[in-house]
């Protein structure tokens, strides 16, 4: 069957009453649950899986899909407007994000978060329903070794967040690496760094440490700070909705993001992250507002990382769907709930259940459209919360933080692990180390250490192998010119310049 | 709580198991609540079986109400010290666990042990499968073990964690062959999709897993299952054993029921007759069959042998792996 049919099925079997009914709860439950700390789509699913039990697979199917896409709209709101992001993969979202907030543009950033989603989900919608086949089979060329080539590229992003000092942005991110290693090693099993302490043998979960190096560390910054504190909080400045400006500047990411983010989430090791990460470094390096990244946030800074991490979300169901492999947390229990009844996901998936495939994918249309419809009319209501004076707004921001990081895993460790690293954030502001850093290591750093490892594993020790086989190659080849061809551009502008001084 | 009544329910199935009577014959009566301990996420094998235990226990009346709690990490290996600690003695309560915990505690260093738990029963178990691409010139697991005897680094082989199953399963498959386990190229991958992606990819010469994983890619004819670590040849599945090709290697990766330390004997036995009298419903059968769980059955003292002796056995070839 091909695509046009198919989704011919898909809306047939989507478009019932009672199957848009399913749609529209699951797409409501996603938002809250985006936007509520501490519950992503995976644990809501999960426990949801009963349900499966009672309703027909279709049914079931639409109202997961909602609750995926409706988290990663909800996603961005809190990170948006309380600097506490709900997922890794919202963490880019809340940089330039909060600072929009924060200078009167709350209203503009959830606009354009909220219509990126749309056009990345839409578009990567589509890539489901045509490009699949093409797309996986491109993606299991990515062995250890091209993911590894990948991390490098991605680690080059990291310029664009080290702020004035090298020295300091990257004694940030090694610190951020550290805390990625702490854990069991997954190639032997053994704990590194976590001093006996048995909690930490699955490692520090990276949203522990975004909510508190962004949002508690704040919090007791401007709380140390609060009698000559300078930064105020502007809930509304302009329009509520974007202007056409902002339109104008938005386009060009969320086309941008939505290209890296739907090929990276079909990659089966690929993650939502990354896709933010690039495409971040893409906006803030192409922008004609550069004054305006890190002070009072450009939206392209937004845009892009929303238009990424959605379409990496549509990617994620590309392996699932034509080959039957969970890439993520949430693929996983949705394999699971499959085979509740009785169907085993794999590459004959579509052959045998064409109507609860195309009907899925359907629904992730209208999906896209319900939560358009239901998340801007919200924006104002958001933009509202900022109106609450600064002290109680930041003794709002910690509870939030506190009760999500408890909401992560019910242990008392993770709170302690908030304040400490929200104190070292504090101190981080205090003494001008920037923060993001430590994030991008944290995540970088144990991917590129795994897949370095496993590539060495495979080649029995030949480390040639990042440079024998061509696409990694071709990868590390862009990564070092990222870095090495603006400097010899500036050199010779500079070059240039004496010279025609001497003149 | 057990009350009273469960109480002498619970001798009585005691007796009757001590008798050889069977499980069947035990009078289990409704349990109020029935508390359940899963050391690992939501979604994973052991919650899916502690999920499906749950609802055979209530479509039969065996129960009143379940609560179940989450405490993922390690695996198994962050759970269990809570409900060694926090759970002593609570007669109503039961730990859903397998073999990944006896081999996570010993690869992590753990000073705990499974066996200070109160086995209960044994329940499924998935019998392992090593597989490769359909282009791969390994024709059957001679060729394989061939290959691992030539050259254990030029054959890499994708699977789950180290330590885990899937590490084991290849450590014991090395070892029959008289290949040193630690020689052995391991790729540990983060979860099951990674790992199968390399494999269908043909980045690693072989991938090790349940069998369920691999079968919807052998009847698509994207992979070739080698062997199976089975006792024996299983019905509608295309592949011979391990041990039907001179390897001598039996394997599942089973999971069960524990109680906490400190329980009554009393408890004990009524955990067990409860647990084996669901394991014996239609209702159960059908779930196992869906999920593609063969039930291996195995309750109370029994289980209990059978779990000192697996402990030795995966202590063992952990050490050989160089991972204990």
């Amino acid at each position: 069957m091909d695509g046009i049919n198919g989704l011919i099925t898909g809306f047939g079997v989507a478009l019932t009453p009672m199957n848009l009914l399913w749609c529209l709860v699951g797409t409501t439950l996603g938002t809250a649950i985006g936007v509520l700390p501490g519950l992503g789509p995976a644990l809501t699913i999960a426990l949801l899986l009963p349900i499966t039990f009672k309703v027909e697979p279709q049914a079931a199917f639409i109202l997961f899909a909602g609750i995926y896409y409706g988290a990663m709209y909800g996603g961005s709101t809190t990170s948006i407007l309380l600097n506490t992001p709900g997922e890794s993969s919202s963490i880019v979202t809340s940089m330039e994000g909060n600072k929009m907030a924060r200078n009167g543009r709350a209203g503009a950033a959830l606009a354009t978060a909220a219509i990126g989603s749309f056009v990345a989900g839409t578009i990567g919608t589509l890539g489901i329903a045509f490009l699949a086949p093409v797309v996986v089979d491109w993606a299991l060329k990515f062995g250890p070794a091209e993911y590894f080539a990948l991390m490098i590229l991605a680690f080059t992003t990291v310029s664009a967040v080290l702020g004035s000092s090298a020295v300091r942005g990257l004694t940030a991110l090694f610190f951020g690496i550290w805390l990625g290693l702490i854990g069991i090693d997954l190639q032997t099993g053994q704990a590194r760094f976590t001093f006996g302490v048995q909690e930490l043998f699955d490692g520090i979960n990276v949203i522990v440490v975004a909510v508190g190096l962004f949002a508690v560390g704040e919090t007791l910054y401007n709380a140390a700070t609060y009698k000559n504190s300078e930064t105020k909080i502007t809930p509304l400045k302009g329009s509520l909705l974007m202007t056409k400006l902002e339109w104008k500047r938005s386009i060009g990411p969320w086309i941008r993001g939505t290209l890296f983010g739907f090929p990276i989430g079909a990659m089966p090791a690929g993650g939502a992250e990354i896709p933010t990460f690039l495409s971040y470094y893409t906006e803030k390096k192409l922008t004609k507002y550069p004054e305006e990244f890190g002070t009072t946030g450009a939206i392209e800074g937004v845009a892009g990382p929303e238009a990424a991490n959605n379409a990496s979300a549509a990617g994620v169901l590309v392996p699932m769907l034509t080959l039957g492999l969970p890439t993520s947390a949430t693929a996983a229990i949705m394999l699971s709930a499959f085979q509740s009844y009785g169907i085993n996901p794999g590459p004959l998936l579509l052959q045998t259940q064409p109507a609860l495939v195309w009907g899925l994918i359907a629904s992730l249309f209208i999906g896209n459209v319900m939560l358009l419809v239901l998340n801007l009319p919200l924006i104002g209501l958001w933009v509202k919360m900022l109106q609450i004076p600064a002290p109680l707004l930041y003794a709002g921001i910690l509870v939030f933080a506190t009760i999500g990081t408890y909401g992560i895993s019910q242990s008392y460790i993770d709170l302690i692990l908030l304040y400490v690293v929200g104190i070292i954030g504090y101190l981080m502001r205090r003494y001008d180390f920037p923060t993001a850093p430590v994030i991008i290591g944290m995540i970088l750093g144990p991917l590129a250490e795994q897949n370095f490892r496993q590539a060495m594993t495979i080649s029995a020790g030949d480390w040639t192998v990042f440079f024998t086989r061509p696409l990694s190659l071709t990868i590390i080849v862009i990564a070092v010119s990222l870095v090495i061809v603006p400097k010899i551009y500036s050199m010779a502008k500079e070059s240039q310049r004496r010279q025609s001084l001497a003149r | 709580m057990i009350s009273r009544r469960h109480f002498v329910a619970g001798m009585a199935g005691a007796g009757a198991l001590a008798a050889g009577l069977g499980p069947q014959a035990a009078q289990a009566q409704t349990v109020d609540l029935l508390k359940m301990f899963i050391p690992a996420a939501p979604g994973g094998g052991w919650d899916q079986t502690g999920r499906s235990i749950e609802a055979v226990l209530r479509a039969t009346g065996a129960v009143n109400g379940v609560q179940i709690t989450n405490v993922p990490g390690a695996g198994g290996a962050v759970g269990l010290p809570q409900f060694l600690n926090n759970w002593r003695g609570q007669g109503n309560s039961l730990m859903v666990a397998g073999m990944v915990m006896v081999g996570s505690l010993i690869a992590n260093k753990s000073p705990l042990k499974i066996t200070q738990t109160v086995p209960i029963a044994r329940l499924t178990g998935e019998f392992l499968a090593l597989a490769v691409p359909t282009a791969s010139p390994f024709k059957d697991a001679k060729d394989f073990v061939a290959a691992l005897k030539a050259d254990p680094t030029k054959v890499p082989v994708a699977g789950g964690s180290a330590g885990g199953s899937d590490h084991i399963m290849l450590g014991m498959i090395a070892k029959a062959a008289g290949v040193p386990a630690a020689r052995v190229s391991y790729v540990a991958f983060a979860g099951g999709g990674p790992a199968m992606a390399a494999l269908l990819g043909a980045q690693v010469a072989a991938g090790v897993s349940g069998y369920g994983e691999f079968a919807e890619q052998v009847k698509a004819g994207k992979l070739r299952v080698l062997a199976i670590s089975a006792d024996k040849r299983q019905d509608g599945i295309d592949a011979p054993t391990l041990k039907e090709q001179g390897i001598d290697v039996e394997l599942f990766n089973w999971r069960g029921v524990f109680a906490p330390p400190g329980v009554s004997d009393a408890d004990r036995a009524a955990m067990v007759a409860m647990i084996s009298k669901m394991a014996a419903t239609p209702q159960w059968a059908e779930v196992c069959k869906q999920r593609d769980w063969t039930q291996i059955t195995l309750a109370g003292d029994a289980y209990k042998t059978f779990l000192d002796a697996e402990v030795t056995r995966i202590e063992g070839i952990l050490k050989d792996l160089g991972l204990a």
